[in-house]
């Protein structure tokens, strides 16, 4: 049944969906498509920030969305020091292609099992006036569980690109992802350039998580839920492309969304991955990639 | 004089011989006598269904616990041979060949849930094995087995009978609800329970105006709640796992869903942690369980075991009251000892008739197989949630906040109707 108070709510739970997409993929755009690490751990680290979301909510009442922020530091530094770890045992040998994605699939495992193991296999959700409540414009009705992500996830995908585009260390990112020597002969360690970028890619990963436990709980595995997800949001994107990633989360989101609502559910994951394929088959480089 | 020395030394050397053979007997029986008795098992310790594995297996081990207390089964004692699936279904057929083949357990048991216990059959079957399940829903359907035995007190035609009562509930309604929407996951639960749930509202006079699945790694279930909203029905039947049981609860009430009746076989629902944090959310929802701290559900020892459960899932990051799935992951262990004791041998096939032919006394109550393994009698209980207060873990102990309204026998109070009242 087509109406368009049906269709301008699909549309809007799939831009909403599409910025909580958008947050758990904008750290693979930097560390998958701009450095070359197939960081594959790269939700279990967001899990990881929905766990520290839950424990400072369920002890002192903190607003999962600020711890998110808050601890956005701590997962730089981690960030940091993974690089460091990955560069020395493989970049630097050149083994990162085989040996790299063994090292986060590991890593992987290690996240999962370690909350396993001091936390236990329980679901955890967190308590915020904001979950179950909602706000209708008209006949659209905005689940602020959604909205709060989908602003957090704007904000965080502003601010990096605008930290990519004009700042002095965004630019040598940049450089390092096109021309790593040349980087090098102009003066730059690009060794320090990865790793300071590959920390902003974990960094990120904090606020994700926050935005993950609002929506819905968790429990150590569900991460494995978003990998085939979050990659293909950067690859549709264009490897490396902030905005592109961005403009592709909102797009698979608004795709999912209209599907479940027209078609059926069970044909979202069909169709979204079905305009992935289309898109590469028109540019192969994704939405925004370069050629 | 020699002779007699001979007859003398040929005496002795029979008796030492003799008392050696005697002590060695004595010695090589009670080594059989102390060899544990091996129960071999998968169980998901990690993934999606941890949650409940875990608690199972908690609920496992008090029993083992108790048992060894009480000297073992068959004078042995009893020890638990058991591997993680992780959730995964492609492992368990590996973990119960090892089991079998390697670690030569002397019993069998099940994992937790219709998913796991599926890819295990073809393994125990051929060894002709008892299988004790738990919580799987028709997984016998298929494979006529007559050696499975199944705790979940689904009922001998387990698809029909877990959603009978809530269509049972739906139709005594005035006026008559006269549509529904059916909602599943798809995974072979879900999708069993939901084809149960199309043939009671056919058999009931109900219109389908919705029937969908939905792959389990959906996010925002609001698109599903909508499309369900514009078909405007009556009454919506969701079969769904944990985490969308959240969602499609937290979606109904964002939305704002008219149905009259809403839930039926939501996983999840019976999880302290979830019911503690949807708490007000969770009013006049309508869902299966297998057991309510209701006065007509008291069954002798149910308080005792659950005390223990909930001493022994402290610090465990596990459902912290259990009254879910643990009594009946102690059920299904009290089933297979009273039947060994009884016939006082591991003997598969007499394990099986003895099973099929008698009552079982357990912390469910009376456990009473069919000739499919199901129970002879389903005792799927239709709950609903009432005036549930906010982040208060303490009420779930209160036989008020979940009150039993299907089956007539367990009933312990009337349904609130509509839904969104």
């Amino acid at each position: 049944m087509l109406s368009v108070d049906l269709l301008s709510n699909a549309l809007v739970a799939g831009l909403l969906l599409g910025g909580f997409y958008a947050a758990v993929s904008i750290g693979l755009a930097i560390s998958f498509g701009q450095l070359d690490i197939v960081n594959i751990a790269h939700p279990a680290f967001t899990v990881v920030g929905s766990y520290i979301a839950w424990i400072l909510n369920s002890h002192f009442g903190l607003d999962p969305v600020l711890v998110g922020v808050l601890v956005c530091p701590l997962f730089f530094l981690v960030g940091m020091a993974v690089y460091r770890v990955y560069y020395a045992a493989f970049e630097r040998t050149g083994q990162e292609s085989l040996s790299g994605l063994a090292f986060f699939f590991g890593l992987m495992f290690i996240l999962e099992v370690g909350l396993m193991l001091v936390y236990g296999v329980d679901y955890r959700l967190v308590s915020a006036s904001y979950i179950g409540a909602s706000v209708n414009l008209g006949p659209v009705g905005l689940p602020l569980r959604l909205v709060v992500p989908f602003v957090a996830a704007l904000l965080v995908s502003g601010g990096i690109w605008l930290y990519l585009s004009r700042t002095f260390t965004g630019r040598a990112i940049l450089a390092v992802a096109q021309d790593p020597l040349a980087l090098q002969l102009m003066g730059a360690d690009p060794v320090r350039v990865k790793q300071f970028a590959f920390g902003l890619a974990i960094a990120t990963t904090s606020i994700a998580g926050s935005l993950l436990i609002v929506i819905g709980p968790v429990e150590p595995s569900i991460g494995r839920d978003y990998i085939g997800r979050v990659f293909a949001i950067v690859v549709l994107g264009g490897m490396g492309s902030i905005s592109g990633a961005f403009a592709a989360a909102l797009i698979l989101g608004v795709v999912e969304s209209l599907v479940s609502t027209f078609a059926g559910p069970s044909w979202a994951p069909a169709v979204s991955f079905g305009v992935l394929l289309l898109t590469l088959a028109v540019r192969p480089a994704g939405l925004f990639g370069r050629r | 004089m020699i002779k007699r020395r001979s007859f003398v030394r040929a005496s002795l050397a029979t008796g030492v011989i003799a008392l050696a053979a005697a002590s060695g007997s004595l010695l090589s029986f009670a080594a059989q006598a102390a060899q544990p008795l091996k129960i071999g098992f998968s169980m998901a310790l990690s993934g999606g269904l941890a949650g409940a594995g875990k608690a199972a297996l908690i609920a496992m081990e008090i029993w083992r616990d108790d048992i060894n207390k009480k000297g073992g089964l068959l004078g042995r004692p009893v020890e638990f041979v058991y591997y993680d699936d992780a959730t995964n279904p492609s492992t368990v057929p590996g973990i119960y060949t090892k089991l079998l083949d390697v670690d030569k357990v002397d019993l069998v048991v099940s994992s937790y849930g219709t998913n796991e216990i599926s890819p295990a059959m073809p393994i125990v079957m051929r060894k002709k094995l008892v299988f004790p399940s738990l919580f799987g829903l028709a997984v016998n359907d298929q494979f006529n087995y007559d050696r499975y035995f199944q705790i979940m007190p689904a009922g001998p035609q387990p698809k029909l009978d877990w959603s009978r009562g809530f269509f049972e509930l739906a139709k005594a309604q005035h006026p008559k609800p006269q549509t529904v929407a059916i909602v599943a996951a798809d995974s072979d639960f879900a999708l069993a329970a939901a084809s149960g749930a199309r043939e009671n509202a056919k058999r009931d006079g109900f219109k389908i105006v919705y029937d969908k699945t939905y792959p389990p790694s959906t996010t925002d279930f609001t698109p599903i709640v909508r499309a369900i909203q514009a078909e405007k029905p009556d009454v919506v039947f969701v079969a769904s796992y944990p985490p969308d049981s959240v969602g499609m609860v937290k979606a109904a009430r964002e939305v704002g869903l008219k149905a009259k009746m809403f839930g039926g076989g939501m996983v999840g629902l019976q999880f302290a942690a979830i019911q503690k944090n949807l708490g007000p959310m969770l009013d006049n929802i309508v869902n299966y369980h297998f057991w309510v701290p209701a006065p007509t559900l008291k069954f002798p020892g149910i308080d005792e075991f659950l005390k223990k459960y909930e001493e022994a899932a402290k610090g465990k990051g596990v459902d912290p009251l259990g009254q879910y799935l643990p009594p009946y992951a102690y059920a299904y262990m009290q089933v297979l000892e009273q039947s060994i004791d009884a016939i006082k041998s591991l003997d598969q096939a007499k394990l099986a008739a003895y099973m099929h032919s008698h009552t079982f006394e357990t912390v469910v109550g009376k456990v009473k197989f069919a000739k499919n393994g199901e129970w002879a009698q389903s005792r799927v209980l239709m709950t609903q949630f009432r005036n549930v207060k906010p982040n208060d873990l303490e009420q779930f102990r209160d036989p008020g906040t979940q009150v039993v309204l299907y089956p007539p026998q367990w009933k312990s109070g009337t349904i609130v109707y509509p839904f969104n009242e």
